[in-house]
């Protein structure tokens, strides 16, 4: 390939930032200056080249130091990983936590989605703006869904430095994001994880009982609560041995898609091709969805032992754990367990004394729903842009980098303990013969307490809401997240199971259980989806990079109109969002309209 | 255009089309089955010469058991798959995404979508007069040719005939997302800043007329361009011993652009700058 770097150069900064991730470059085709050896020797191809995996990784580096992405540094970068800039550019632009504009060290994402938005997020929002103001140095940007629903509205400042420092305000008011934004370091701390589990500490829970319970930066705590004696009995049953309990036991994928576990597990580890990889999707950024963060804050080592396991059954050594970039406390958790449990023996090149290798990565999102797509994940990971691949092959057969792939979610994976510590009889007796197991509710809106619910399958939409205290005068409720739907107040005998939902013409998606009272105007909810889904789309195939903007214009026509005079944008609505559904490449095009279909049709929006 | 390439026989396999027995070579997609038949599926991030990107969605079909239709450019047959090319739901998709391609962006000089569009009875007005559009102005910052972008349906061909699948050069990418998506080089300066060597391989398979040479681009805007008067002559490169073949598009005795036939086992339809875009000593006349 034929590299063309311009003139632009690294500041001492932005080059100090890349070296402290890929080392200092070694001849003067990486960026050094020039040796009487580069005259009669040249580094680079393919070994340079195998490293463009460090792309998102290097980008982070420098937008964590310098605050945005110069054509210096990119070009430095590129030529440090033998990337062509174009390319890395394109890639650049893709995020939406990096920017190739200048701006200010400082960047205060506030949430302006959906339970943010029905707790006061425009006005938090307006009165953040006039008192920065001009010339404040911080950025305020409004995001998407900061997964923080629980405690909405939500603001996270970043600020850029060496080291970069983040702060949360949640529940945000004009003040406290204010202080966030300008000193994050003096800003108050988060409030534990198990502030966000209502039932905390009650003796039933299966996935939660640890949560608030174990210190979670202490291994030895995670031991003495029961931890590891899921991987020894994985062990003891052999990798075959481990992926027929999980089969037994009944388990679908928790990520959305509720595709069988054990499947995918038998399908990857029967691949002859190698190696085989490991992902563990952590990007969590449906709107609505906060369960895999109060998991990885509360209980991390489970994560790590869970990941193991998968990894041995399916014969990976290499697990990546992508994880979405607005969760640092998260990320800071995880990777100090990661780093304890290798430091143990319990990750590195003998786990356990087994003789099995096996070692896991963090990468970290930077601002894309679509990089939970699966195929759209393994792309970021690789250092292109987060444009899902079209399937087949599916990933158990080319995934990441091309290999055999196995990926989950968090929570699916954390269900994988208790399978194989009672055994999937035990486990498969809990919920209902379909959907079996406990799982993880995310309730907010209108609700007394919000937070994660754990109960057994099978309990209805109404015990839910219950148990989290629902006002009243409640208007709808939306399952499943943005690409789920809502459903009427007087459903809530609604089965929360896949095969329930499923009958009553829904979806339980990522578990989300979004609760609006009539205070919330609807038609603005509506088009906040639409706004979503647009800035969301990746732009890859036209009935979704084009259809989700003439979906959120028709809304926008009818925001104020009902009846007859609606009826021409809600017929153009149905047609477009019909082709969306079927001809996107994706999940994402494919479940664009749900929400909106849903409020038109179950709640009788614009009647 | 199917190229038919001399390798090992490989083994037939059966499928239904449209409720008809159809045999094919084992890796053949749907497209390829369709075209064997006679049958017209509108195409256009489809390229001869390239993996298509199944991005534009004009291609889909029904195949039973799916759930989502199916690009036909891109999904190989299976034994015993049965597909539909022209039912109803097919149809209706493909209408709507004529219509938001056409209600977005400039198809004036996309070939055949005008008759597609009438053909599926789409109507790219009824999404109103505020519907957003892309609004590019056409950049024009070197002699060579021009990016048009207010054209530019993103079928992803030009980045990949620029990049890994022939002149590997990648020069250009995707930037941005969702509808901000759009063609750039590097840091979305002038071509003349970029990694570019003016190989006009991606003009060669650009679909829409959105990558156009200059001479063109200058005589649309006199409204001189005429192509019912141009001839055009497949000849052979005089550059270097390559041996290129070159299409001369000539009107009033003028070259006015090159392209090579992608059939041609030596060019593939690609050339270099030379072939491409040298031809002025030609018409030099003193
Ligand atoms: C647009 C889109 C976003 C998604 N986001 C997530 C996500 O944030 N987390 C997740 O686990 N799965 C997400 N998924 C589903 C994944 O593609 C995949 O099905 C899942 O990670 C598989 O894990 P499971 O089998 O354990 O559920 C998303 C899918 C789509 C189409
Ligand atoms: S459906 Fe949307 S997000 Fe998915 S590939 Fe198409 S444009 Fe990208
Ligand atoms: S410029 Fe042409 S070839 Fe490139 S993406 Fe746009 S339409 Fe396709
Ligand atoms: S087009 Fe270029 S490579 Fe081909 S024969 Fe001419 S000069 Fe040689
Ligand atoms: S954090 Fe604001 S809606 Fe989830
Ligand atoms: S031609 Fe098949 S999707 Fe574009």
């Amino acid at each position: 390939m034929d590299l063309h770097f311009g003139d632009s150069k690294p500041t001492d900064d932005e080059r100090a930032a890349v070296d402290a991730l890929l080392g200092p470059p070694e001849s003067s085709w990486e960026g050094a200056d020039r040796s009487d050896a580069d005259l009669r020797w040249a580094r680079g191809g393919r070994a340079a080249r195998d490293r463009r995996d460090l792309l998102l990784p290097g980008l982070h580096a420098i937008n964590d130091r310098i605050g945005w992405i110069s054509e210096g540094a990119l070009d430095y970068l590129c030529r440090r990983l033998t990337v062509p800039p174009a390319e890395a550019y394109g890639v650049a632009t893709f995020y939406a936590m990096f920017s190739v504009k200048p701006r200010p060290a400082t960047v205060l994402h506030v949430c302006t989605d959906l339970a943010c938005a029905a707790a006061g997020a425009a006005e938090l929002c307006a009165g953040i703006e006039s008192r920065l103001g001009l010339g404040s140095g911080v950025h305020v940007e409004r995001s998407p869904c900061l997964g923080l629903c629980e405690r909405a509205p939500a603001a996270l400042a970043i600020k850029a430095g060496d080291p970069v420092r983040t702060a949360v305000s949640a529940p945000a008011t004009v003040h406290e994001a204010v202080l966030a934004a300008s000193a994050p370091d003096s800003a108050p701390g988060e409030p534990p994880a198990a502030m966000a589990v209502p039932q905390a500490g009650q003796g039933d829970l299966v996935l939660l009982q640890r949560v608030g319970v174990v210190d979670p930066a202490g291994l030895d705590d995670y031991r003495a609560h029961g931890g590891y004696t899921a991987l020894r009995r994985a062990f003891e049953l052999g990798p075959a041995g481990v992926i027929r309990e999980v089969t037994d036991s009944g388990l679908v994928g928790r990520g959305g898609a509720a595709f069988p576990t054990g499947r995918k597990w038998q399908a990857t580890a029967s691949q002859p091709d190698h190696p085989h990889y490991l992902v563990c999707n952590a990007d969590e950024s449906e709107p609505g969805t906060f369960k895999d963060r109060v998991l990885m804050e509360g209980d991390p080592y489970a994560l790590v032992e869970a990941m193991t396991i998968a990894a041995y059954a399916t014969g990976a050594h290499r697990g990546y754990l992508y994880l979405r970039g607005e969760y640092p406390r998260a990320i800071h958790r995880v990777q100090h367990a990661i780093d304890q449990a290798r430091a143990r023996g319990l990750l590195g090149d003998d786990v356990l004394g087994q003789g099995y290798a096996f070692d896991i990565e963090i990468r970290r999102g930077a601002g894309a729903y679509i990089c939970g797509e699966e195929t759209a994940l393994f792309n970021s990971i690789e250092g292109y842009r987060g444009e899902p691949r079209s399937k087949p092959p599916f990933p158990v057969e080319k995934g990441l980098f091309g290999k055999p792939t196995v990926e989950n979610n968090v929570e699916t994976l954390v269900n994988v303990l208790p399978i194989l510590t009672m055994g999937a009889p035990a486990y498969a007796a809990i919920g209902t013969g379909r959907s079996t197991g406990p799982k993880l509710f995310c309730v907010s809106g209108s609700v007394d307490r919000p937070g994660i619910y754990e109960l057994p399958f099978g309990a209805t939409l109404g015990e839910v809401l219950q148990l989290a205290g629902v006002r009243p005068g409640l208007r709808a409720v939306l399952l499943g997240g943005a690409a789920g739907g809502f459903v009427r107040p007087d459903e809530t005998d609604i089965p929360l199971t896949f095969e329930g939902t499923r009958e009553a013409g829904t979806t339980l998606g990522s578990g989300v259980v979004m609760a609006f009272d009539d205070t919330v105007p609807l038609p603005r909810l509506l088009l906040r989806i639409a706004e979503f889904f647009r800035d969301e789309s990746c732009g890859q195939c036209v009935p979704c990079r084009v259809g989700t903007v003439r979906q959120e214009e028709a809304l926008h026509r009818i925001a104020e109109r009902t009846g007859a005079a609606a009826a021409d944008d809600i017929a153009l609505l149905r047609e477009v969002g019909r082709a969306m559904r079927d001809a996107s490449i994706c999940g994402l095009g494919q479940t664009a309209w749900n929400a909106v279909e849903s409020a038109i049709d179950r709640l009788g929006a614009y009647e | 255009m199917t190229v038919t390439p001399l390798g090992i026989p490989r083994r037939l396999l059966e499928f239904t089309l449209d409720g008809q027995e159809a045999r094919v070579p084992e890796g053949s997609t749907i497209l390829d089955a369709c075209r064997a038949a006679g049958k017209d599926i509108p195409t256009l991030c489809e390229g001869d010469t390239l993996t298509p990107k199944n991005a534009c969605r004009v291609c889909v079909v029904e195949v039973e058991g799916a759930r989502t239709l199916v690009p036909a450019c891109s999904r190989k047959a299976e034994p015993g798959m049965e597909v539909r090319t022209d039912t109803e739901r097919a149809r209706h998709s493909r209408k709507i995404v004529l219509e938001l391609l056409a209600s977005s962006v400039d198809l004036s000089t996309t070939p055949k979508v005008a008759a597609w569009i009438k053909e599926y009875e789409a109507k790219p007005d009824r999404f109103g007069p505020d519907a957003a559009r892309l609004n590019e102005e056409p950049r024009v910052d070197n002699d060579l040719y021009v990016r048009d972008y207010d054209k530019c349906i993103l079928c992803y061909k030009c980045v990949d005939a620029c990049g890994d699948q022939w002149q590997n050069t990648f020069a250009i990418s995707v930037v941005g997302r969702g509808f901000d998506a759009r063609i750039a080089v590097e840091h979305d300066g002038p071509l003349t800043d970029s990694a570019c060597v003016y190989c006009g391989n991606c003009i060669e398979v650009c679909p829409t007329g959105a990558l156009s040479f200059k001479s063109e681009f200058d005589m649309r805007a006199a409204g001189t361009w005429d192509e019912s008067a141009q001839t055009e002559t497949t000849t052979v490169c005089a550059y270097c011993g390559v041996g290129c073949n070159l299409t001369l598009h000539v009107q009033d005795n003028e070259i006015v652009k090159v392209t090579s036939p992608h059939d041609n086992p030596v060019t593939h339809g690609n050339l270099c700058i030379k072939g491409r875009f040298g031809y002025q000593h030609v018409q030099n006349r003193g």
